[in-house]
């Protein structure tokens, strides 16, 4: 058998199994969800040691005609440590919300919300490995409606109209996604990545079509922007994140708008080519909304008083950081974006679940003032938001720190007034972070006499051992930064 | 200035004004009640609001309609500076199309042209889209159908029965004539597809529709008799399952270049196409119940 295989199952047996899922009672239904997940999680690791071990890339085609007449996977270092950290988290977020999956979901719907985070596991494992632009459409459109769900899915007041306006950006990105992939289609007649690079090379070399060229690029950039909430696009965000259940927030926030990052940046180095993106002056425009959302997230946040929402209008923020590492154009610029994506979503995914409990050790108000004196009360979970703060900061030895450290390397690389730019929003967003951040951690760890209600006394060992596995991951993430990067670049520069 | 832009935030975030009530009571869920009382984290609307939530509604309707117009223009600008379509001097070389019509009969054995495309050569497409059907009638199975509590007396009593014809002969009359041949038409297209144009995806659209007739004709008790909750999962599972299991038989056997057990049969008869006659079968299955599921639960929330 060949070793591509695995990366046909990979994506085949989450698929397989969400009908599954759903015909089954709830805690089997979890469990099978689990099992797959965590078999996912095995065979993308077993895909990684042998492409580490055979150090090449290689296409797999779904069945015996090939590219570009059938479809076409494509397997990279990159490719597979994305998978591995994408399945990885999707694990620990499934795992550390499950306690408040019962709670907020009722019993007949238990099972259909496995099913859906099944279909997310099998659309995000598509998007990451897929070699093929419309199969990208394809599985986008999978992991839109399937985070809508997610969205409503916990019963808390605010979510259906959350998801409402969530569907409508999202509706609208994939709409203006499929215009640009339509006028791609049209220019060159290819749909797999490394065609439509040949061919979009030949058309800029001609000097024809440059035009049409930059509308298909801009529609493409819009849409994926605007799904994966880049600043100007991003008000649906707030209410989404901070009204699902706390499960939904950590994939929603650490996975889905990621994956269509990745997609993204696959576009760009694979299908476009940097140069030409770089020509089309494309990069400039991202470049100055990675600014405003990176300055204005961060604003946001700081006026935010809910812990949840706050939190949200962070991520808007951080995602500026992810397209700001995106619009240097570069190889090193787009490693620094694909390890920044991983640091984020580590951090994220915890910061969900940990304010999920602390808020319930402080009584179910969402007011970060409130929270005082709940680090005490929830030793775990405080100590998971102080890490996944300081992460979020930029603080050694964690992940966010070496991903700025990565981003800002690359902003020096690029040179220019980009620099500039570039370094200036690091260094003001750096501030604000602070600002919102340390204020919460310290309240966080701020003496109070709240007496003990209800929820101190359920069991949440499991909950807690997830928790230090996330806290496990933030910390690995910044001390073996260097040998990920290492990883990431072995793949984007033979791309 | 910076009251209406604050307001326009607002909008954007939380919707217009002139939502109906409940939809409006649906918003402000945020403050709760120690915190309106506090006025910490929303602070109590000034007198003002109405008027700066008027104004945003104007900025808002106003930059659409510009923005909407400017969109237009350049999709239809850029649409006419697009290399035409089959022109000699275009970039396109037909060469994927040129394949296909050259090697699609002697590679799978069908007639119909189109349905290798979709089931075979991009075939990983398709089972994409067939799970995009499913993933919606689980949304919509999330959404609308009822929680246990819910779904016992009073709402299950409720029926919308009474708006709709009631054993009316006329209606029967039809049904009697137009459902059997709407279904067999309908069966028709799904097994031919490898054959005449259709497949599973037209075909399993007209059995749904003739599901959703008979409903409606004959009522919510003789439909429940021989479709419900029990009957949607099973076949969707199986179908949808069975779909998986030959994709990934055939990807797999394929990428290893080992023999598959499906062979191409007599071009022209309903047994040829190696699996694309089972895959049609899966797929018409997996439309048909989703769309008469979709209305199921529209129509009223529980089968």
């Amino acid at each position: 058998m060949r070793l591509g295989t695995v990366a046909i199952l990979v994506i085949l047996l989450p698929l397989m199994l969400s009908s599954v899922t759903a015909a089954l009672r709830p805690k089997k239904a979890r469990a099978l969800m689990l099992s797959v997940n965590v078999l996912c999680l095995l065979m993308s690791a077993y895909l990684l040691i042998q492409v580490l071990r055979q150090n090449a890339a290689f296409t797999v085609s779904m069945g015996e005609i090939g590219a570009p007449f059938g479809n076409e996977l494509f397997v990279s270092k990159t490719e597979a440590v994305v998978l591995v950290g994408f399945d990885l988290i999707m694990l620990l977020s499934l795992l550390s919300g499950g306690r408040k999956i019962v709670h907020d979901i009722s019993i007949n719907r238990i099972s259909l919300y496995y099913t859906v985070c099944s279909l997310l596991l099998a659309a995000m494992n598509a998007l990451v490995l897929t070699n093929d632009i419309f199969t990208g459409y394809v599985f986008l459109e999978i992991s839109t409606i399937a985070a809508g769900a997610l969205i409503f899915a916990g019963s808390k007041r605010g979510a259906l109209m959350a998801s409402m306006r969530y569907m409508i950006m999202n509706l609208l990105g994939s709409g203006l996604f499929l215009f640009g992939l339509s006028i791609l289609y049209s220019l060159t007649g290819e749909l797999l990545f490394s065609g439509i690079l040949q061919k979009v090379s030949e058309v800029a070399a001609q000097g024809k079509y440059t035009g049409a060229l930059f509308v298909g690029l801009t529609l493409i950039s819009l849409g994926l922007a605007m799904k994966s909430a880049l600043f100007p696009f991003h008000t649906w965000l707030p209410n989404a994140y901070s009204l699902s259940t706390p499960a939904s927030s950590s994939l929603l926030s650490s996975l889905v708008s990621k994956a269509y990052i990745f997609l993204y940046i696959k576009i760009i180095a694979r299908g476009v080519g940097l140069s030409v993106f770089r020509e089309s002056g494309a990069n400039d425009v991202l470049l100055l909304y990675a600014v405003l959302a990176i300055v204005m997230g961060s604003v946001d946040a700081i006026q935010q008083h809910n812990v949840r929402r706050m939190i949200s209008y962070s991520s808007v923020a951080q995602i500026g950081y992810i397209f700001l590492a995106v619009s240097f154009a570069t190889r090193q610029g787009l490693a620094a974006a694909v390890f920044q994506i991983f640091a984020h979503s580590a951090a994220k995914a915890m910061l969900f679940p940990a304010v999920d409990r602390l808020v319930e050790v402080s009584g179910g108000n969402e007011n970060f003032r409130d929270l005082r004196g709940s680090g005490y009360r929830a030793p775990v979970a405080g100590l998971a938001f102080a890490v996944g703060a300081f992460s979020i900061e930029g603080t050694p030895p964690l992940g966010g720190f070496s991903a700025k450290v990565f981003v800002a390397s690359a902003a020096y690389a690029v040179g220019s007034w980009r620099m500039y730019v570039a370094l200036g929003a690091l260094a003001i967003s750096t501030v604000l972070n602070i600002v919102y951040f340390l204020r919460t951690v310290v309240t966080v760890y701020r003496k109070s006499d709240r007496q003990p209600n209800a929820f101190f006394h359920q069991k949440v060992n499991a909950f807690r051992a997830f928790l230090c596995a996330f806290i496990a991951l933030n910390l690995f993430m910044g001390v073996g930064a260097g040998s990920i990067m290492q990883l990431i670049n072995g793949g984007i520069n033979i791309w | 200035m910076k009251k209406p832009i604050s307001a326009l935030k607002r909008f954007l975030e939380e919707g217009s004004e002139p939502l109906d009530i409940e939809m409006q009571s649906e918003l402000d869920y945020t403050p709760a009640p120690e915190e309106a009382r506090r006025g910490e984290n929303h602070p109590t609307e000034e007198p003002g609001h109405i008027k700066n939530r008027r104004t945003a509604n104007v900025l808002y309707t106003v930059s659409s309609v510009v923005l909407c117009a400017l969109m237009i223009f350049i999709l239809v600008y850029n649409v006419s500076g697009l290399p035409s379509f089959g022109g000699a001097d275009t970039l396109i070389d037909s060469e994927v199309g040129r394949f296909y019509i050259e090697n699609g009969l002697e590679d799978t054995g069908a007639t119909n042209i189109i349905t290798p495309i979709i089931l075979s050569y991009r075939g990983f497409d398709t089972l994409g889209e067939s799970h995009v059907l499913f993933i919606a009638l689980c949304s919509v199975m999330l959404l609308l159908r009822f929680a246990p509590q819910d779904a016992s007396s009073a709402l299950r009593a409720y029926a919308i029965e009474e708006d709709e014809p009631q054993d009316d002969d006329i209606l029967k009359g039809f049904g009697h004539v137009l459902l059997p041949l709407v279904f067999v038409f309908g069966l028709y297209i799904i097994f031919n597809g490898n054959l005449s144009p259709g497949g599973g995806f037209s075909g399993g659209a007209v059995l749904g529709a003739g599901f959703i007739m008979y409903l409606v004709i004959y009522g919510h008790d003789a439909a429940y008799k021989f479709f419900n909750y029990k009957t949607m999962k099973l076949v969707s599972m199986t179908a949808l399952v069975s779909y998986s299991l030959f994709k990934g038989y055939h990807f797999i056997t394929g990428y290893n270049g080992w023999e598959s057990v499906f062979s191409n049969g007599t071009v022209g008869t309903i047994f040829s196409g190696g699996m694309l006659l089972y895959l049609n079968v899966f797929v018409g299955a997996v439309v048909s119940v989703t769309m008469y599921t979709l209305f199921v639960l529209f129509r009223r929330g529980d089968f």
